[in-house]
Parts: C-alpha cells; sequence; structure tokens
C-alpha cells in the first residue's frame, strides 16, 4: 500500500455491496459500523440497532456469507464483500423466504426486535445444517435474544422449515 | 483519519512502519466495541481482515512431538472448532466453542485475543498451557515471543508500534487436553475463571495455564510438578486417588492471584480454579486408548 496514493476509503468514500446491489458511501467518518452506514445511510432497517457490542444479535447480516453482527465491522472493511441483511433473503421484495414465513405461521414474533437476526441466524444455520439437532439450533441461535418469546415458538418455527426442506429435498 | 484494507502482508507491515501505532482491526469484536461506545478515538486503522498471510494455520516440522503448529493470527475461533485443527489442538477448540455465539466466533480471531491481552482472553490460558509463542513481524523482520513475555499486564503487550501480530506457534504435544470455564451461561460470556490442562506424554509434564485469576494468563508450576507424578505416563491418565485431586486443586488454587470485580469475588474465583482443575486432571481417565 503506497500511502501517496490513497485507497478509496481513505477519503472516506467507498462501494459496498448489499443485498446484490451497489451503494456508494460518500464522506463518511472511518469508525462509522457496518450496522450504522446500513441504517442511516443506506436505509435498510431491517438490521436493528441495540446494544452496539456483539451481544444481543440484532443487528445480524452475512459477509461473504458469514454470519456476522454489523454493529462490529468498520463499514470501510467490508467494502468489496457481499453483505446480505434480512431484507435480501427472499426471491424477491415481494415474497418472504420460508424461514420469515414460518415465524409468521408459529407466531414467533412479539415485539419483533430480535426478528430479523434471528431469521438471518436461521438463514445461516440451516444452510449449513440441514438437520440440526435441537442442541444446535440453541447454540446456533445463542447470540439472538429474545426477551418476549421465551423461544419455544422460535424453535417450532425452525424445526417446521427444517422438516419441509427435508421433505423438499427428498 | 482513514480505513486501510491492505490485501498483503507487505502493505501491512509498510503502513505500520510508516505510522507506527496504526490501529489494527481483525474481527471487531473487541476494538468496534470500544469505537462504538466512545472509549477509543480512531485514528487511522488497518483491517486486517483481508490480509491472506495471517489466516489459517500450517505444520511446521514433524508432525508429532518435536513438529509445532503455526497458528495464523487471522484464525477464527469458528475455525479453530475445524475437526482436523481440533483434534490436533483440542483445549483451544474447547476455549473458541465458549467464546461469544457464531457472530462473535465468525469475526473474533486468535491475533485479537492475544492483541487484547484482556486477564479474561479465552485462548490465553491455552496457548500458556501449550508453551506457545507469539509470531511477531514488522517491515524489519520477525521475532519469536514466548507468551508469557508477550502478555505483559491486563491489557498490556509486547507488541511495538510498528509490530504486527502474525502468529501463535505451538509445540505439537502427544496427550489428554481440557479446558474448563465458569460464567453465569453457556454462550456470550466473559470468564469468571477458565482452565486449561494440557498432558505431554513425550516430556512427562502436566501443564496448567489459568485465565480470569490473575492479571496475566497463569502457569500453576508446583500443581504441575505434583500433577506429573500421579499421571500413569504408560497410559497417558490420571492414576491417583481423591486425596491426589484434592491436593492438585489446592495448588492450583493457591497459584492463582484473584481479585473482587464485577463479574465474582476473589474467594469463588480461587474456588472455583481449584474445582475446574480437578475435574480436568480426573477427565483424562476417560481417554480413548490412541
Amino acid at each position: 500500500m503506497s500511502l501517496a496514493t490513497p485507497s478509496p476509503s481513505e477519503q472516506g468514500a467507498y462501494r459496498l455491496e448489499v443485498n446484490g446491489r451497489g451503494h456508494d458511501v460518500v464522506d463518511s467518518w472511518a469508525g462509522e459500523s457496518l450496522l450504522y452506514v446500513l441504517r442511516n445511510r443506506l436505509g435498510y432497517l431491517g438490521p436493528k440497532n441495540a446494544c452496539e457490542q456483539g451481544e444481543c444479535g440484532s443487528c445480524s447480516v452475512l459477509l461473504d456469507g458469514r454470519l456476522v453482527c454489523a454493529c462490529l465491522v468498520l463499514a470501510a472493511s467490508a467494502a468489496g464483500q457481499e453483505i446480505v441483511t434480512v431484507e435480501g433473503l427472499a426471491d424477491s421484495e415481494e415474497e418472504l423466504s420460508d424461514v420469515q414465513q414460518a415465524f409468521i405461521d408459529h407466531g414467533a414474533v412479539q415485539c419483533g426486535f430480535c426478528t430479523p437476526g434471528l431469521i438471518v441466524a436461521v438463514h445461516d444455520l440451516l444452510g449449513r445444517l440441514p438437520d440440526p439437532t435441537e442442541l444446535e439450533v440453541r447454540e446456533a441461535i445463542s447470540g439472538n435474544l429474545c426477551r418476549c418469546t421465551g423461544y419455544g415458538r422460535i424453535f417450532e418455527a425452525v424445526e417446521a422449515v427444517r422438516r419441509s426442506r427435508l421433505e423438499a429435498s427428498s | 483519519m482513514a480505513v486501510f484494507v491492505p490485501t498483503s502482508l507487505e502493505e501491512l507491515l509498510t503502513a505500520r512502519a510508516e505510522r507506527p501505532g496504526l490501529d489494527l482491526v481483525a474481527g471487531g469484536t473487541d476494538l468496534v466495541v470500544e469505537v462504538n461506545f466512545g472509549r477509543h478515538r480512531l485514528e487511522d486503522v488497518a483491517s486486517l481482515s483481508r490480509v491472506p498471510e495471517l489466516g489459517g494455520w500450517r505444520r511446521e516440522g514433524p508432525a508429532g512431538p518435536g513438529g509445532h503448529l503455526v497458528l495464523g493470527s487471522g484464525l477464527t475461533y469458528t475455525e479453530m472448532l475445524d475437526p482436523t485443527l481440533a483434534e490436533l489442538l483440542p483445549s483451544l477448540a474447547q476455549a473458541a466453542r465458549t467464546v461469544g455465539s457464531p457472530q462473535i466466533r465468525n469475526a473474533g480471531t486468535l491475533g485479537g485475543n492475544l492483541g487484547t491481552a484482556s486477564p479474561a482472553g479465552d485462548t490465553l490460558p491455552v496457548l500458556a498451557a501449550l508453551e506457545a509463542e507469539v509470531l511477531l513481524g514488522s517491515a524489519a523482520g520477525t521475532r519469536l515471543v514466548p507468551l508469557g513475555e508477550f502478555v505483559t499486564g491486563p491489557k498490556r503487550t509486547a507488541l511495538a508500534p510498528d509490530e504486527v501480530i502474525l502468529a501463535a506457534r505451538v509445540p505439537v504435544a502427544r496427550g489428554h487436553q481440557e479446558f474448563l470455564k465458569v460464567g453465569t451461561r453457556n454462550a456470550m460470556v466473559i470468564a469468571v475463571c477458565s482452565v486449561a490442562l494440557v498432558l505431554d506424554e513425550q516430556a512427562r509434564q502436566v501443564r496448567v495455564g489459568l485465565g480470569s485469576v490473575g492479571p496475566v494468563p497463569i502457569r500453576a508450576l508446583e500443581a504441575e510438578r505434583f500433577a506429573a507424578e500421579v499421571v500413569d505416563w504408560s497410559t497417558g491418565r490420571f492414576s491417583g486417588g481423591e486425596a491426589d485431586l484434592r491436593r492438585f486443586g489446592e495448588l492450583v488454587g493457591a497459584a492463582a492471584r484473584p481479585i473482587d470485580d464485577h463479574r465474582s469475588i476473589a474467594s469463588y474465583r480461587r474456588r472455583a480454579v481449584e474445582v475446574c482443575a480437578r475435574r480436568a486432571l480426573e477427565r483424562t481417565m476417560s481417554r480413548q486408548a490412541a
């Protein structure tokens, strides 16, 4: 890296690819988290802002296919990586993903604040492990805090998707 | 102020040489929290996530005893759970699985745990028990520093302003390994105390690393010497009795230097490391024949 020829992010400008769409970010401060940029600059309000320290999981997104907390990623460092938010999980903007539909069908939503992060985490889980054990499900969502549901209906929703995907593939 | 995203080690080391003290961020699970809460004023920062030389792990020298494993500083906790590596370093995998949540394990790195050097860093007692060395690099070259000299105090290290943590270098040991940690729940928990136990059948050593019970990771040397006498080295298993386990626990507890803080009190921590150490040694009895 030559400091005489600064990389784009050095001038506070960089390009993020979110849900397959490119966005130019300009005049940003280096310390802005990916969560801040997604919500406050680009209008993706799915990832929620709660703890800002990676404890609650409500800002969960996929970064190059890995489940991470957007609040802990420096936005400028995510340039060139593929970002998927809850808005990008279904096939189109008019549809819901099977996980989203199952959360509705099973009443796995109360206040709804943790829901987008949980949906992303469940997509990540079932993408990696199509037939998880109950313990694997619990571990997979252990970083997503829900203070309303007690998780019972969330487990039911995950189980429903697990079963329907396995049936569809057999 | 700027975010650099170097894509080679050379670029990274050049940047660090030209701007000594340049902030480094890997998974962001420590540094970005400090930034989000206004506790760290971010100036220039280099992201380590796109430097290929820092990722993965490799063998050095013979595959068995005498050889080493070189663990890149960019190795994530999730990657420490990879079955091939977990079989070679089970205590590291056990420790990695207790870190945070899937989100945190996908982002956080070994180098980050070393660089932050928190007394509660979960990999640090493991690296202490493994007798790891830390490989540091700068534009001027590299140096290997034993873990005990690298971590100089709570959140303080021997890293020079122009250096970067490249890797941890760990001798391959044949024998049982355990990691136990006490916290308030299974996930998302910072250790109240932790114990790593490593048997080295070649050297006939039992090595014990303690976390969260002192300003730096602690080796329980007297307890180690005692334990080496109550292991049957033909099987690599603990072969003593209840009184030996109790004595071992007492010696581990005596090595701890815990404090009272918002997570626990010193007396509980000392008691808890005793119990964890005892259980760790006892568990070597269940070791499968190699």
